[in-house]
């Protein structure tokens, strides 16, 4: 595909680069921020924002990203295996799926037309989306064979000059239509577009009114009814289509020869347009108003059975006809001539330059790629080029604060770099509350991310913790799987608990199962949690064998054992015995083992006062506890 | 693209970085005023400074934010030969109330003896890792063993590139398939050292990072290098801005089963050369997908460059001041009233790539190498213990700036 050089379009940042020099940048979410960094600064400098894509922030466009997502997803689905002749069916009705949303649109962007000059901007550049996707849907989609290919072309002209219809009604709603001055207008417009039976319905009003004259309005009633219009679904051959045609054609200019519409000018106008004279159809630029409605209706009176093929050739003719050899046509008359002569590469390229817009060429092109168009025209990069304009559309939609969501299915369904993408991509949403996390968290699982959902829980852990909310880190380093984080909280938890004698996040701490196997530390939170709740609900021999085993099988770390070994002194005291002889004695042998380590330096001497009273008090106890144990042992076993 | 706001920055002296943090609703400001400034994204959209302080004692060159997995820090270097490490601490309930964080200095790095120049934290799969470069040609790589104790930092590499050192980047990639690497680039005059950009790859078995590369066609001074993100492909792709705009590939080496131990040797291919800007080009930086390249230069520009689907490289936009003088402070409002949406998500991945703007009215001379680490004149009173080799350097700047 020939490469066309077109002017990168130049944004001016205000009151920057006075002296033309000098400025920073920094890419940002979907903008660029800009400094200056002029040396002979004027006062304070300024930081530019500068966005790259303003239609993304348009609440109505939104609604058409919206809807098109789901029309795009569906499209995904269509499964390979179908045959093609089902296939096309579908794939023309998702294009008219993809146009009604386009109309829907820009019906509601033109009722506020009036009020926002933004949006009138919107509604041209749409109108132009929809009249260019028509037209491909008409030449590429539903690929018409000659015969019905002209009666799409008429459907597609019918659509977008839709005001002869709001005139048409202006008239025949007058008091007198046949006095109406557009009168002529609308009955010429209609023939333009070969809408005969209108044309003849308002010519009726004409013909009652003028008795004289009325055999000439007969005969033209006459042509207008026998014009012969093929019609795909019937019996009728394209062979004898045209023969029938062209003895209609012969008609008409026999009519033309012998003067019939001598007496009226608007008759003769209208018998000349039937023949298809080119000079009185250009006389009707005003009522055509593009030269692609000229080449229509040309078409219709000259060619009625115009082949594919051979459209490029009357579209070229007819536009430099239409606009004169001196007129330059602009970005979308270029787009159209290439749809016309089939060159669907550069339909896509003018329309990505000229619209500066990609939610249309991306889904025109995944559209077109999925009829299977674009392998067969340019055979090596058909599918980059549908991947391509998918991505690009799809990380501008990441750049808004809520339409990110969709991108990611447009991100699923591209195979080569969707993915890498979309971790690029999700790992920088921001995650402004637990919720959000949460879901761009599933969104990671539910594809396997397993780093961008570490990092994610990390984040979130982290700043749980720098606002002190343990329970909320605790719960994100666990969903990180962050051993050494778990740990840290957990050690946060067992300072606090001895600073205040009491457990936070009870509901977190009761529920761990098996995620406390994370870290030592927080298998011994978890577990010396339990030993509370068992103490609380008085299972207080559990509770004893619990808290044992956390010294003996050395999950507590030796710093608590004092708060474990007094935690024990309540049970030691109860009553009943709790702890059993050999109980005891491990307990006698944790005590000891504690005492004999090294003694921590720091300690003040009223400290250490504290810790040999507790020493003492726990010896005590101990042996009390022995005493008592030996005896009811000895008591049962006799 | 239109410019959407514009936010009156309140430094008192020209910026020299700006950078946004991961999720781009923070961004920190530093300037020649040695102070760094950070911005907050309110939920109206709107920016608010919500801390100022003076961070060095000279021009700071940088500024940037670790990964959030990581908490709030940030990291600045300046000419007053340091890099700081920073941290955002939750403060007292009045400063919240008055919309104001505080900040606090976890570590200065003093090991430079000159200015320096960049300042990159590693990507985060290597842990806490903070890049140094210096005037002096030394590449520094601290680590922070302990991630929950941002205040102990210890040098692990020093890697000596002999001639002045301007920007250094880290290869993001974190498949196994790739060594740590980090590209430095060079913006001494040296004819004799011809090659401006060494790439440096990190070897396991010696535990050491060597020199696996020397782009030798780029042969005038380079002010800033940015590899882009890895896409998962087999190779590397490496930005740099010289007296142009110049894209290179890396293709790794098949290595040899013999000298496996060594570093690995590269292909090396240019993807793209621009000489748009016509001038000397001061800085690179990739969005966060590496679709856009944008590219700044004396030519007073900021440009865009995009590769379409087959990969030719175009210009895609230009930013370029409307040559209006600046009236004042009181231009702060938005200049647009299009609606910027509260929140905005992506922040492009390459990390800051400022440098330093002032005055390079003429380019560097042989034999005045350090003419650049100049701070403009309005700071040569902050300029402590003058190196006597400066001194002809700084008369010759201020005939130079005369001229303009």
């Amino acid at each position: 595909m020939e490469e066309v050089d077109v002017e990168p379009s130049t944004t001016l940042i205000p009151s920057a680069g006075f002296h033309r020099k000098h400025l920073g940048f920094e890419w940002g979410p979907g903008d660029l921020l800009v400094y200056e960094t002029n040396y002979k600064l004027q006062g304070s400098p300024f930081v530019h924002i500068v966005r790259r894509d303003e239609d993304i922030c348009s609440p109505i466009l939104r609604k058409l990203f919206n809807e098109s997502h789901l029309i795009f997803v569906g499209l995904q689905k269509i499964k390979e295996d179908i045959p093609s002749k089902n296939k096309k069916s579908q794939f023309v009705s998702i294009s008219k799926n993809y146009r009604s949303v386009i109309r829907a649109c820009m019906e509601e962007l033109q009722q506020n037309a009036g009020k926002r000059s933004h949006d009138t901007h919107h509604v041209s550049i749409l109108l132009a989306i929809e009249l260019i996707w028509n037209l491909c849907e008409v030449l590429f989609i539903d690929t018409a064979p000659a015969g019905s290919l002209l009666l799409h072309l008429l459907d597609w002209v019918r659509l977008h000059k839709s005001d002869v219809d709001a005139r048409a009604r202006e008239v025949l709603q007058s008091d007198s239509p046949a006095q109406h001055q557009s009168y002529w207008d609308v009955v010429i417009s209609l023939v333009l577009q070969g809408r005969t039976d209108e044309a003849r319905q308002v010519l009726s009003k004409q013909a009652s009114l003028r008795e004289e004259s009325s055999s000439v309005f007969k005969s033209m009633d006459g042509l207008l009814q026998t014009m012969p219009i093929f019609n795909p679904t019937g019996t009728q051959t394209l062979t004898e289509f045209e023969v029938k045609w062209r003895h209609w054609h012969e008609e008409c200019d026999r009519c033309l020869q012998e003067n019939t519409f001598a007496s009226n000018r608007h008759l003769e106008t209208i018998c000349k347009i039937l023949v298809g004279d080119e000079d009185t159809l250009l006389e009707q630029k005003e009522l055509l108003s593009t030269w692609y409605h000229f080449l229509v209706t040309r078409l219709l009176f000259t060619h009625p059975t115009i082949k594919p093929p051979d459209l490029h050739y009357y579209a070229q003719s007819s536009m430099n006809m239409f606009l004169g050899p001196r007129a330059s046509p602009e970005p979308l008359d270029i787009i159209l001539l290439s749809a016309f002569e089939f060159d669907l590469h550069q339909v896509i390229k003018d329309c990505s330059i000229a619209l500066n817009n990609w939610w249309f060429v991306a889904h025109l092109t995944d559209l077109l790629d999925h009829c299977k168009l674009l392998q067969s025209h340019n055979l090596h990069f058909g599918s980059n080029l549908r991947e391509f304009l998918v991505l690009e559309y799809a990380s501008g939609l990441f750049t808004h604060h809520s339409l990110w969501q969709l991108a990611v299915d447009y991100f699923d369904h591209c195979p080569e770099f969707g993915r890498v993408y979309l971790e690029l991509q999700i790992e920088r949403v921001p995650l402004d509350t637990e919720r959000k996390a949460i879901k761009v968290l599933r969104i990671c699982e539910d594809r396997q991310m397993s780093e961008q959902v570490r990092s994610i829980c990390k984040i979130m852990a982290k700043r749980a913790l720098r606002n002190n909310r343990l329970g909320s880190a605790l719960s994100w380093s666990i969903r990180a799987k962050d051993a050494a984080f778990a740990t840290l909280i957990s050690e946060r938890f067992l300072q606090d608990y001895s600073n205040k004698g009491s457990f936070t996040d009870l509901d977190l701490l009761d529920n761990l199962g098996p995620a406390m196997l994370l870290s030592d530390r927080l298998t011994f939170l978890g577990k010396y949690r339990e030993f509370h709740r068992l103490y609380g609900e008085k299972r207080f021999s559990e509770a004893a064998r619990l808290l044992l085993s956390l010294m003996t099988a050395k999950i507590a770390p030796r710093s608590l054992w004092m708060t474990l070994l007094t935690d024990a002194l309540p049970l030691l005291e109860q009553k009943e015995v709790i702890f059993s002889v050999d109980q005891t004695y491990e307990l006698m042998s944790c005590l000891e083992e504690l005492n004999s380590g090294t003694k921590d330096s720091n300690l003040t001497d009223q400290d250490e006062d504290i810790e040999s009273t507790k020493t003492e008090l726990l010896r005590l106890a101990l042996a009390r506890n022995l005493t008592m144990a030996i005896v009811k042992e000895g008591t049962i076993e006799t | 693209m239109f410019v959407a706001k514009s936010i009156a920055a309140d430094h008192k002296d020209l910026i020299h970085d700006v950078s946004y943090d991961f999720h781009g609703r923070r961004m920190a400001t530093c300037s020649s005023d040695q102070s760094v400034k950070v911005w907050d994204k309110g939920d109206d959209g709107e920016w608010r400074c919500t801390a100022s302080w003076k961070t060095h004692s000279g021009s700071v060159w940088r500024v940037t934010w670790a990964h959030p997995e990581f908490g709030q820090v940030l990291a600045s270097c300046s000419f007053d030969r340091t890099a700081a490490v920073w941290e955002e601490i939750v403060g007292e309930s009045n400063d919240k109330q008055r919309g104001q964080s505080h900040w606090i200095k976890r570590t200065t790095l003093v090991d430079s003896r000159t200015s320096v120049t960049d300042v990159k934290f590693a990507p985060k799969h290597m842990g806490l890792m903070l890049t140094t470069c210096s005037a002096d040609g030394v590449v520094r790589i601290y680590e922070a063993p302990d991630v929950m104790n941002l205040s102990q930092w210890s040098l692990q590499h020093e890697i000596s590139c002999k001639l002045s050192c301007s920007c250094i980047s880290w290869n993001p990639s974190s498949s196994r398939a790739h060594p740590p690497m980090i590209a430095v680039g060079r913006d001494d005059s040296n004819v004799t050292y011809s090659g401006k950009v060494q790439i440096y790859e990190y070897n396991e078995n010696t535990r050491k990072y060597a020199k696996a590369e020397t782009l030798m066609t780029v042969t005038d001074p380079v002010h800033d290098i940015t590899f882009a993100p890895n896409l998962g492909r087999s190779f590397h792709v490496l930005a740099i801005a010289t007296k142009d705009v110049r894209i290179f590939k890396l293709v790794p080496l098949r290595r040899e089963s013999a000298n496996s131990s060594g570093p690995t040797k590269f292909e090396v291919q240019v993807m793209a050369q621009f000489d748009s800007h016509n001038s000397q080009v001061w800085r690179v930086s990739w969005n966060i997908t590496s679709t856009l390249l944008a590219s700044s230069g004396d030519d007073g520009c900021v440009r865009l460059w995009k590769a379409n689907y087959m990969d030719n490289w175009k210009c895609t936009g230009i930013l370029r001041g409307d040559g209006s003088p600046v009236n004042g402070s009181g231009h702060a409002a938005p200049l647009s009233a299009v609606g910027v949406p509260g929140a905005a998500q992506m922040l492009v991945g390459a990390t800051s790539a400022g440098r330093y703007f002032f005055p390079h009215l003429d380019s560097p001379r042989a034999g005045s190498r350090l003419a650049h680490l100049l701070p403009p004149p309005s700071l040569i009173e902050h300029m402590y213990e003058p190196d006597p080799s400066h001194a002809p350097q700084i008369s010759h700047r201020h005939t130079a700036s005369e001229h303009d």
